[in-house]
């Protein structure tokens, strides 16, 4: 007996009909990472599709479980890379739960974790629609998603320290307030985008091909939706409206005033239509969020148990010096209890179901990505449809291998 | 001097041309596509990436030539050279410009020109489809397949379309239709016929937003996907090569040739006839940095099902009117 499980496809491989098995990746230029999907085709007919996955497994959530509470969300950051801090946010707000300190979060710092879970939705939206487009050959469409992308990226790495993994929401609040001059900066972007949405609906929305391409293409209903625990864009563009930030809110997401587009096609266009509105939905959230930082605050919890005191306190406090030395050298210690927070990322519900056992590290770190339900779909939806169409659907699902695979 | 000894002369001239206008053809549309994506485009080789073309042509000389192990050697390596020698062959009988006297600037000035013309770039699919089946490998054999069902939706297509413009000049030798176009370029009483041909010339060369024989994103990089090195190479001329083949023919039929338009014949005939071709190179540039990709099935039948009894009632009214005039 192998002591490896049998892999999904061997069926398919050890057929005998008169059909041809193709291996579309892992190294295929659209599978957005590292999918490998099997197909048995029929000339270009994709008679079985069964999707490989595990080819970038890394083991986040293992080496979460030796780090401390606060070191594990730098790894934690790293699954889905597309929008780091809806991930961290995510942890963060597990464990601010667990340690029941969640109505003690300065209100500047949950305004200020709304901005950056938005602007990260619109980052993620960037990179889904650029590659969307190069998928089906309109390769421009990239350079103009990513040119906005960099935009907030910059902003970003001005608040956090990093382009892509900031770890800018610490357990507790944030790392730092807003730095000077990032005001400015988040109002020419907000001035910026609904140009620049002009322009990359205009290049595709109401492009014939591209509408071609995708109008009734990788139809998925609602009950199968459902049934695959699909979330995100891809249940709303079959017509489900649920969306966290309504359904459970945090973070204070109930003052703000949003939509949460829906589309009942269930096609690849109608989940391009979704995200394209949520891209500007997010922009409104941003707004409102923008205007709310006029008035200044602190922006991480009033705890030196949990929080490293101010620096400045440092050299001339006794105790404030032991608890920095506390915080930095043994973390500190959650109560133990297990907890469930969502929240909605970029690509649907993201979820962290984390057990303390009383130590400084976390017990159990399970993640729940969304693109990993959203993938299983493709089963579902891939069979009697031509290879280019399944490049269409693995655009339109939208998954990330980093979170898929963990 | 003998005959061939001309030949030999002129022909040398016209492949060290064509050679270096695929070469700068390329490193333009690079330049193009950068300034159209907000990026500056190849700009580290050379003063505004000037020796780009022969860094590229150095790298591909280097590199290792790959025969699969599934591959049939023969058919496999001589796949390029068909796509390749077809694409300049072409170049033999395509006329630049006439000398005063009225004798057109070819290597041949061949009667049924148009004609031979269709008949050598049907035989470079060849390279395409043998080079993609001899690899013996799968997204090749896709690309092949396409490439075939491609091929027998457009070239049908383009014959019609041109065939408006043998009517209408009463000639299938190119320098004669230049000629009979010194009054009225004929895209104006062509115009459905100009409009199919451009679409199809893209079909022809395989480019975005049909070059579903390559397709990236889909059959990773079509047919010539096991091709490495200098034999990648030579599919890469070809490919530019035939761009400005229907660039040159879309010049010839459609724009007048080297006719100058409103009576400009300060410059000279040559100097359009470059322009008008940069023109509609330009075009097939642009075109590729803005549309995506049709599907293939799609494609088969906008051939089929639109372009060709487009063009068949265009050549039936074309005929209509040139009989009712006499």
């Amino acid at each position: 007996m192998s002591v490896y499980a049998k892999p999904l496809s061997a069926d398919i491989v050890s057929r005998t009909d008169n059909t041809m098995v193709l291996s579309m990746g892992p190294q295929h230029p659209s599978t957005h990472g590292v999918l490998q999907i099997v197909l048995e085709i029929d000339s270009e007919n994709v008679v079985k599709a069964d999707p490989e996955i595990g080819y970038l497994h890394t083991g986040i959530e293992k080496t979460a479980e030796g780090l401390f509470w606060t070191q594990a969300q730098t790894a934690i950051e790293r699954m889905d890379y597309l929008a780091p801090e809806s991930n961290s946010l995510c942890y963060a707000l597990a464990v601010e739960r667990l340690l029941g300190i969640t109505d003690r979060i300065p209100p500047r710092a949950q305004v200020v974790r709304v901005l950056i879970a938005e602007l990260t939705r619109i980052a993620s939206h960037c990179v889904w629609l650029g590659t969307h487009g190069i998928d089906l050959g309109a390769i421009s469409v990239f350079f103009y998603c990513f040119d906005l992308r960099e935009n907030i990226l910059d902003f970003q790495e001005a608040a956090g320290g990093a382009r892509m993994h900031p770890n800018y929401v610490r357990i507790g609040g944030l790392n730092g307030d807003l730095p000077d001059g990032s005001l400015p900066r988040l109002d020419a972007l907000i001035a910026k985008f609904p140009g620049r949405m002009r322009e990359l609906r205009g290049l595709l929305q109401a492009n014939p091909i591209f509408q071609d391409r995708t109008i009734d293409v990788g139809y998925l209903s609602p009950d199968d939706a459902i049934q695959y625990g699909v979330t995100g864009p891809s249940l709303r563009g079959s017509g489900v409206a649920y969306d966290v930030r309504r359904a459970y809110p945090y973070c204070g997401y109930e003052t703000y005033d949003f939509d949460v587009p829906t589309r009942v096609e269930g096609d690849a266009y109608a989940r391009f239509l979704v995200r394209l509105d949520e891209m500007e939905q997010s922009m409104r959230i941003v707004e409102q969020a923008r205007r709310r930082l006029d008035t200044p605050g602190p922006v991480m919890i009033d705890d030196t148990k949990v929080a490293l005191p101010p620096k400045e306190t440092i050299a001339l406090s006794m105790e404030a010096l032991i608890h920095h030395f506390k915080v930095i050298s043994e973390g500190f210690r959650v109560p133990p209890g297990d907890v469930y927070q969502s929240v909605e990322g970029p690509r649907g519900e993201l979820g962290y179901y984390i057990v303390s056992n009383g130590d400084n590290r976390p017990y159990r770190v399970r993640t729940r990505p969304p693109s990993l339900y959203n993938l299983q779909a493709l089963k579902c939806i891939a069979p009697g449809n031509l290879i280019a169409d399944l490049v269409v659907m693995i655009g339109s699902l939208d998954p990330v291998f980093g979170e898929v695979d963990r | 001097m003998p005959w061939w000894v001309i030949v030999l002369i002129k022909s040398a001239i016209l492949l060290f041309v064509v050679i270096t206008s695929f070469a700068y053809a390329m490193l333009v549309e690079r330049k193009i596509l950068g300034w159209m994506q907000m990026r500056p485009g190849p700009n580290r080789v050379g003063p505004w990436g000037l020796l780009q073309p022969a860094a590229d042509a150095a790298k591909l000389l280097l590199k290792e030539d790959l025969t699969p192990e599934t591959a049939d050697p023969l058919l496999y390596k001589l796949a390029p050279f068909i796509s390749l020698v077809t694409a300049f062959a072409v170049y033999a009988i395509i006329p630049f410009g006439a000398s005063p006297s009225g004798a057109p600037w070819a290597i041949g000035n061949v009667n049924a020109g148009i004609l031979l013309i269709l008949a050598i770039t049907s035989i470079g699919i060849y390279g395409i489809c043998l080079g993609g089946w001899a690899s013996g490998s799968k997204y090749p054999l896709l690309g092949s397949v396409r490439s075939t069902a491609q091929m027998i939706s457009y070239e049908l297509a383009m014959g019609f379309s041109l065939i408006g413009v043998l009517i209408l000049a009463g000639t299938t030798s190119l320098d004669g239709i230049v000629h009979a176009q010194t009054r009225l370029w004929f895209f104006i009483p062509q115009f459905i016929g100009f409009v199919i041909y451009i679409t199809t010339a893209v079909a022809e060369t395989n480019r975005a937003p049909f070059d579903l024989v390559e397709a990236e994103t889909e059959l990773v990089a079509g047919f010539h996907t096991e091709y490495s090195g200098l034999r990648f190479g030579l599919f890469f001329i070809a490919e530019y090569v035939n761009m400005l083949t229907v660039s040159c023919l879309a010049a010839l039929l459609f724009f007048g040739g080297w006719n100058a338009p409103f009576g400009w014949t300060a410059i000279p005939g040559v100097a359009w006839f470059v322009i008008k071709v940069a023109f509609f190179m330009f075009f097939y540039m642009w075109l590729r940095a803005t549309l995506p990709r049709l599907r293939y099935d799609r494609l088969m039948s906008f051939g089929w099902k639109v372009l060709i009894p487009l063009a068949t009632l265009n050549l039936v009214f074309t005929a209509i009117v040139v009989a009712y005039k006499g």
